[in-house]
This record gives C-alpha cells, structure tokens and sequence, in this order.
C-alpha cells in the first residue's frame, strides 16, 4: 500500500548528547518493533536535532498526541509500540516527572524548562529532520530569501535588519544591519560573507545545536546577507570538534544545490552564491574574526589589527561579512515576519531572543531560548529547577572567558547586552555556567586565566606574559602561598592587559578575575589572609584527616586505601592518621564503612 | 619513517602514494594548506617531516610556513598517535561537575599524562576545552563518540569498550 | 528553484507530511484500539480510514485511543471535529469506514444510525 500519510510520526532526538546516550541504539530497536507489527506504512520514525534537553536524553516525541518521552532505552520500545502506537496508552514510566510535584508530565510544552522558553532561533531543532530540506520547506523555509530576491532591494533587506534591532549574536552585541551597511558600502568588485561557527566558548553549545538541528535556517540567513551586502561566495568555518554538524552541514548544503537554492541565478533573478564549509584546527583565538579569516587563507590564525575592519578588508583583502550561526539564524524570521513583529520580543535595546545554554550544577542542564530581558532568576530557577542536590546558589558565570561571575543579589537583574557590562559581566555567546557553595571563586578565576593564557596566539606581550603572570599568582593562592599585595598586583596586571592588547581575547581575558574580585573578594582573603578555601575545593589548603577512635573499627580499609601510606593500626584496633604524611586526598573517607574519618 | 632498505625509490614512492592522492583534489595554492594538512594526516595519523617538507614543495610555501602551521593549531600532531584518541573535556560545564576526576582516572588507568600516547601506541589522552555536549557533563569524546554524565567508574567501563 | 511561486508549491505539497505533528486543532479520526477494540478487528478498521483519508488528501489526522468504555460497540470509531462534540460510532466494519468519512467528516453530516455516544467535553 503506498501511503502518503502517516498516522504518527515518531521523532527521536538524533543530536549529539542523546547520540552519546545511545538513540541510535532506540531508532533500530523501534524500527524492529514497528516492522514486526506491520506498522511501517502507518508510522513514521524522523531522527531529528538537539531538542536543548539533552541530560534528559534520548528523547523522543510522539505526534499527533505529541507525548513526550525521556531516558528511553531500546529495551523499552517494544511497551511503547504495543501500548502506546497500537492501544493508544501512554507509557507512563517514560514521562518526564516534575522533580518538585512528582506528577508525569505527557506533554513538552507543559514541562516547566520548556514552558517559558520562547522560539526563534531554534523553532525549528528538534522539530524537524535536519537532513531533509522537504521539511525546512514545509515549515516556510527559504521564503524569505524568495521574497527579498523577487520584491526587495539590497537596501530593503539591510534597512528591515537594522529596523529589527538584532544585535550579534557572537559575543560583542553589534548592530547586524549596520554591519551589513559597512560591507554594502564598501567599494570593491568581490565580497564575501562568513559564518563563525568555531563556538569556542566552553560551556556553551547553541552554535553547534543550530548546525545539527536546523543547518538550512543558517544556510538562508546567509544567502540573505550575500544578497544583501552584494556577495556571491561564502564560507562557514565550523571546528573540527563538531563532526556530526558538519556531516548536517554537508547534507544540507549539497540539498539546497540540488534544488537549486544555492548556485546560480536564484529564484530566476541574476543573483548567483557559492557556500563552502571550512573546518577549524583547534585554535579558540581562530573565533576572533580576523585570526578566522587568516586561519581560511591558511595561515596561523593570529588576530589582525583592525582597522581595517572585515567589511572593507576582509578576506583576502576583499570586503567581508562575517557573523555568528546564531546572527544569521534570526534573519529569516525578521524578513518573513518583518521587523516590527521581531522587535515585539525583547527590549528596546536588544531585541528578539537569545539562547542560553544552561550548565553546572543547575537540575535541568540544557539549552533554553528566551526572550531578552528575562531575569537570570527565572532562567536559574523556573527553567533550569534550580541548584541540584539542594544546595546553596553561590555564582553564575555568563560570557565564557570573556565574561563574568555574578552573585546572588544579581539574580534579578535583567539580562541584555548593556545590562550585563553594566555589572562587569558580558553575554558573550550565551553560556550560563552555574555555580555552588562547594565551588571555589578563586579557582574559577584560575581555571579561566589557564584557558586564555594557553589559548593567548603569543602576539601581544601583554597578553601573553602578563596572563601568565595572572595565572602564577592565581596558582599560588589556591596552594596557600598567596602573599600580601597579590590581589592589588592582579587588579594592576588585569589592567594593563585590557588596554594595550590588540584582540578581544587579551582584552577581555582579565574579566573572570576583576569579576570574581569585584564580587567574591572575602573568599581571595581567605585563601591569603587564612589559608583557607571557603567552598572547600582547594586541595591543598584542607587540613589532614583524622579518625575518630571511638568510632573506628579497626577494618584496616582505608590503610589501603591511602596513596601515601599515612595510616598505621592494627586489625581490630583503632587506626591513626600521620598528620604529617597526609596529603588530605580524601580517598580513605570514601572507603571507611562506619564513617570515622573526618576533615 | 620511510624505509631505507631494499629499492629506496620505489620505497619512497609508495610512502607518498596517499599524499599523492590527497594532493590531487586541491589547486596546490597556500590557502589550501590546512585542509590539505588536515587530510594528510587522516591518512598518515600524524605528520612526519618528510611528509610536511614534501607539502611545502608542492604548495610552493616556505616550509618555515607549515611548520608554523602545524604547531599554531592544536589538531595538527608532529609524533605519531594511539589508535583511540581520548579527549577529556576540560570546559566550564564539565570542569564544574568534576572532570578533573575523570582525567586522574584516566591518567591512571592509562599511566600517561595528558597529551601522551601508550606505548603500545593504543590509546592517546588529550584534555580539551568543550566538545559541545555541555549538557552532559562531564564528557569525554573517544574517536568521535561522545560519553556523557561520567563518573571515575563509568570512565573506566567506558575505556573497557576499546580496550578490546 | 526558478520563481516564489515554485517554492510556494512545493512547500504546500511537503506540508501535507508534516500535518500529524501540528494536530491539535485539526479534525481527528480516532480508532479504539485497546485490546476490546483490536479483538473486534479494530487494526483493519484504523488502516482503511487511513486509506481513506490520504486518498481523499484531507487535512485530517488519523490517530488511536485506550479503551473509552464502550467495549460492547468496538470496534468504535471516534469523529472529532474542532468545536464540536466528539461522535462515537460503534461496532463499525470496514465497510462502513468510507461513509463516516464521506458524510461526517467530509461534508458534516452525522451518520445517525451508528452513534453510540456524543461526547462533550
Ligand atoms: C578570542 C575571541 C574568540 C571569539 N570566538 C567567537 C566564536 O567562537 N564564535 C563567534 O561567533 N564569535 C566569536 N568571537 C567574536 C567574533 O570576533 C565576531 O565578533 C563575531 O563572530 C561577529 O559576529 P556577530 O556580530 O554575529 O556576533 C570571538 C572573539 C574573540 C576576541
Ligand atoms: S591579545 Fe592575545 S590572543 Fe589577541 S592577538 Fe594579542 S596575543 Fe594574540
Ligand atoms: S586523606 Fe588521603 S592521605 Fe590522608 S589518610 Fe586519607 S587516604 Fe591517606
Ligand atoms: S541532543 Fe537530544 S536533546 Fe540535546
Ligand atoms: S564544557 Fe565540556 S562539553 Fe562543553
């Protein structure tokens, strides 16, 4: 029986957290299920993108009714298809659970991270299969880049972004259409456009979730803005550590050739574009935009002064666009909708939504789309469900290695581009990195000044020898030798780096320092002035374990359990700790069966 | 290294065959230097000197220039590398939630330290910062699979599945 | 792709794939297919309205329920138009499939002499 309908379409969450979780293993056990029943004609099983809850992962989506099903296992697909796709019973055991009411929620839009989330950027991830260009279509795709090149001038589609007020995506907030207004007006025979997807911000992970879930969206925003700033050639430069968006990518790029929406001559006009895809090496700075453009001409991907500015010398000397996946992913929905609808959302001066990814120690780690000018209190807590394991909020760090941290009386600021540099913080790509009581500021600092200072391309002697320099004294305080003075000599050295480096990164890269001194200072003074680490975090400044005599009982674990040999006793007697030799690893507390060992 | 015994020339001819081939796709111009570089070392597993000397000769570059290259960006590996590459994620998310666990446990399973190779050329061990899979930390990605949610236990079940 | 028009096409011909997951306010025809319903041959029942429902291309989505208590009159079929109260049908054949569509769905009329129960929610 040929059907050109299907009852139900199953969708299973294909990007890459649900992959790790095994899906794939799901799809073939579902498929077997299905094809035992005769259920093939009726049903129909579309692996899509990342659907932003990936630690609730593999997921799964049953439409018409639209149910929502967590952790599957293959294991369960024959219960789903039994009762569920023939009787018509959900399987209640794979809903997801409100961790605070305890109910079974059946449907996505009803859970709370979903609820307040707002869809632009992402309408279309987890929504739709990636690699069929059928189903971006079906959903309205690519015409908007029908009706610029058929009904609207160049200027038309540059004005109508500018109206809209999108702002980039990829870290400095700048005005896209006026961007495309420098490369519209730059003179030259050859332009290019670029899309910066080396999302090199660790922790953060929309760039790489538009890829996988909704590569056409990021395709026809492109062409948009060739269209236009006048380019007929563009390049996306994705890392290398995103094989499976790039394999999307590649799938997408080579359908929208075929139906020719790329190439030449689109939609009959004389407007031709070429689009290719460049893989990144492994460099953070490659994301700063004229270290990416150096990097695609294949060389070291060290950052250009600028001026000149990518659109009037570009790559290859030639004028260039270049924004992020996220930028160009909002372009179609402000030409389709228009600009006045966009700016609907948002606040005046940044309008639309923004996507952050939501990690650390927060219940539900995922992706959220929101409007700009939420709190991040409700970001934290009626999306993310709060801090996980009931502990105390101490930080959130938002902006990667360019940003900051900010503590619990800022929970209710709300977020935008000014908002966030008012208070020493920065959006950067989104990521949303939260902290808890046990997690230690200076170490924050720490960790982000050894990113910067290894990924820094050398050029810059400020940012070269003075993030190290950062990093020693940060290093030192964490160990208990801080001195007096270190943290002056920090908020002097931060200074200097930030204005004579030559890019972003050397600029930007003292930021998690001030931030955490700015906000979290007692906690640099305890590690100093005490040798104490409040969160308790810092290795070396816990103090030795002891065992309590009374409670021992001389099992003779945790002897073996010490790397260092620091336990002496005797079977059934009490055990004593060699305060000395103790490296205070904790390795004996975990093994102890009665708990006699303490800090 | 290419072999020096028996007839050198059809030795050499044979070790550069892949090169060869890679070459062929690409209008040997500089900007093509790191995707060639980046194919290349698919085939060879790393980049031997003869193998970069000879990429600057057809690229017509200064061999300084791939050089500089090669060592700029981190993908790129001058020494040859274990079968199954594990790259432990150092990013935020995953430095939050103890990653720094799951590179000891590595580490000591494998007895090398980060960026090291087993000596029976096995198993490589790189931290990374983020492989994108924030939501799941902490990660680690083995050749291009990625495992999530990781804990000193789990890290050594997952090590077992290659260890074959 | 030569011209808006074209592309206006061929999105309307796609969209018609991706009906069952914008459902819910589009008209259903709903089986029972608990087990009542599957031992009184309710699979050959859901598998003709299918049928018939792409052959016609309606915008309608065919879909399955749990047991609604009527396990006496099953196999049941259940019309669900948008603001209006749901129609039970009941011990249909397949037969009988083709008319429910045609008069009720189709063209609105209630095929009288099969209603088991109107349900109004
Ligand atoms: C060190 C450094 C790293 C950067 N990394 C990225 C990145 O991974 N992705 C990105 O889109 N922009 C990144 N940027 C910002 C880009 O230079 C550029 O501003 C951006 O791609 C412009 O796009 P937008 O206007 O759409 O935001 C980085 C900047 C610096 C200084
Ligand atoms: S500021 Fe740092 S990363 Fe940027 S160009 Fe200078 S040395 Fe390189
Ligand atoms: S904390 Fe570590 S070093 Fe100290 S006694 Fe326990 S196992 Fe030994
Ligand atoms: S990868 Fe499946 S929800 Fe993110
Ligand atoms: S921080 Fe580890 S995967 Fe992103």
């Amino acid at each position: 029986m040929d059907q050109s309908i299907y009852r139900s379409h199953i969708l299973i969450c294909g990007g890459t957290g649900c992959v790790s979780s095994g899906c794939k293993e799901v799809r073939s056990s579902l498929e077997e299920e299905l094809a035992e029943r005769d259920l093939v004609n009726e049903i129909k099983v579309i692996e899509t993108g990342c659907h932003g809850f990936c630690e609730k992962g593999p997921l799964m989506i049953v439409y018409p009714e639209g149910v929502f099903y967590c952790k599957v296992q293959p294991e369960d697909m024959e219960e789903v298809v039994e009762e569920h796709i023939l009787k018509g019973k959900v399987v209640e055991r794979l809903l997801y659970t409100d961790p605070t009411t305890g109910e079974n929620i059946p449907s996505y839009q009803e859970i709370d991270f979903y609820k307040k989330q707002q869809r632009t950027a992402l309408i279309n991830c987890g929504y739709i299969d990636p690699e069929e260009i059928k189903e971006y279509i079906a959903t309205g795709g690519y015409e908007a880049i029908g009706k610029a090149l058929t009904e609207m001038t160049p200027q038309e589609v540059i004005d109508e972004v500018k109206e809209s007020g999108l702002r980039g995506r990829g870290g400095g907030g700048f005005p896209t259409g006026l961007k495309w207004q420098f490369a519209s007006d730059a003179e030259g025979d050859k332009k290019y456009v670029i899309c910066n997807a080396d999302e090199g911000d660790p922790g953060a992970f929309m760039d790489r979730s538009i890829l996988e879930g909704d590569p056409h969206v990021l395709i026809e925003g492109m062409i948009l803005a060739a269209y236009a700033v006048g380019a007929d050639e563009g390049y996306v430069y994705v890392r290398a550590e995103y094989p499976l968006a790039i394999k999307r990518l590649r799938v997408a790029l080579e359908q929208a050739e075929e139906n020719g929406l790329l190439g030449e001559n689109l939609f009959g006009t004389d407007f031709s574009f070429k689009l290719r895809i460049k893989e990144g090496a492994g460099a953070f700075v490659c994301g700063e935009e004229t270290a990416l453009m150096a990097s695609i001409e294949g060389e070291r991907g060290m950052p250009r002064p600028r001026p000149p500015f990518p659109a009037e010398k570009g790559l290859w000397g030639k004028p260039t666009n270049i924004n992020n996946v996220e930028t160009y992913a909002n372009v179609p929905a402000i030409i389709k909708e228009g600009a006045e609808a966009y700016k609907q959302v948002g606040t005046e001066g940044s309008t639309g939504t923004k996507v952050f990814a939501l990690t650390g120690k927060i219940n539900n780690t995922g992706l959220a789309e929101v409007p700009m000018g939420i709190t991040m209190r409700e970001i934290i807590y009626d999306i993310g469900g709060g801090i996980n394991e009931g502990k105390e909020f101490k930080a959130v760090q938002i902006g990667g290695p360019s940003g900051g941290c900010l503590p619990e009386d800022k929970l209710d600021l709300t977020i935008d581009y000014d908002s966030l540099l008012e208070v020493g913080a920065m959006m950067g790509s989104g990521g949303l990195v939260v902290m808890d009581e046990d997690t230690c500021m200076v170490d924050v600092a720490r960790f982000f000044l050894d990113f910067t200072q290894s990924e820094s391309c050398g050029k810059c002697t400020p940012c070269r020898i003075g993030t190290k320099q950062m990093l020693d004294i940060l290093e030192r305080i964490t160990v208990g030798e801080g001195q007096e003075g270190d943290i002056e000599l920090l908020e002097r050295l931060a200074e200097n780096i930030k204005s004579t480096s030559l890019c972003g990164l050397g600029q930007t890269a003292p930021n998690p320092v001030l931030s955490t001194l700015r906000y979290f200072r007692d906690e640099y003074e305890a590690h100093i002035y005490e040798q104490t680490c409040p969160a308790g975090a810092c290795e070396e400044l816990l103090g030795a374990y002891v065992i309590d005599g009374e409670a021992c009982v001389g099992c003779t674990v945790c002897t073996e359990a010490c790397p260092v040999d620091a336990i002496a006793g005797e079977a059934k007697e009490e055990h004593l700790i060699d305060e000395d030799a103790c490296i205070a690893c904790g390795a004996c507390v975990d093994k102890c069966p009665v708990d006699a060992i303490t800090q | 290294m290419a072999c020096s015994c028996g007839n050198a020339e059809e030795n050499q001819e044979k070790y550069f065959a892949p090169l060869k081939k890679v070459l062929e796709n690409y209008d040997k111009k500089a900007k093509d230097l790191i995707p060639v570089l980046q194919e290349t070392q698919e085939e060879y597993g790393y980049l031997p000197q003869e193998v970069l000397e000879e990429i600057a000769k057809s690229l017509r570059v200064p061999f300084s220039q791939v050089y500089g290259v090669v060592t700029f960006y981190s993908q790129f590996h001058l020494e040859p590398r274990g079968e199954n590459i594990i790259r432990i994620c150092m990013g935020t998310a995953c430095h939050v939630r103890g990653a720094d666990k799951v590179l000891d446990t590595m580490k000591e399973e494998l007895g090398i330290d980060d960026g090291e190779t087993t000596e029976d050329l096995k198993f490589t061990l790189e931290s990374v910062a983020c492989i994108g899979a924030c939501g799941l930390a902490p990660v680690i990605m083995v050749n291009d699979n990625t495992h999530g949610l990781l804990t000193p236990e789990t890290t050594v079940e997952v090590l077992d599945q290659y260890r074959g | 792709m030569k011209s808006l028009e074209e592309l206006k096409e061929l999105r309307e011909r796609f969209q018609k794939d991706l009906r069952v997951r914008k459902a819910s306010d589009k008209p259903k025809v709903i089986v029972g297919m608990d087990s009542c319903g599957i031992d009184a041959g309710a699979r050959e029942i859901l598998k003709k309205a299918l049928t018939e429902i792409s052959q016609r291309d309606l915008d309608v989505v065919v879909t399955q329920t749990a047991c609604i208590g009527e396990c006496d009159n099953e196999p049941t079929v259940t019309v669900d138009l948008p603001n209006e109260p749901k129609i039970v049908y009941g011990d249909v054949t397949v037969d009988k499939v083709e008319k429910i569509i045609v008069d009720h769905v189709v063209e609105g009329n209630i095929v009288k002499d099969l209603v088991v129960a109107e349900l109004n929610e």
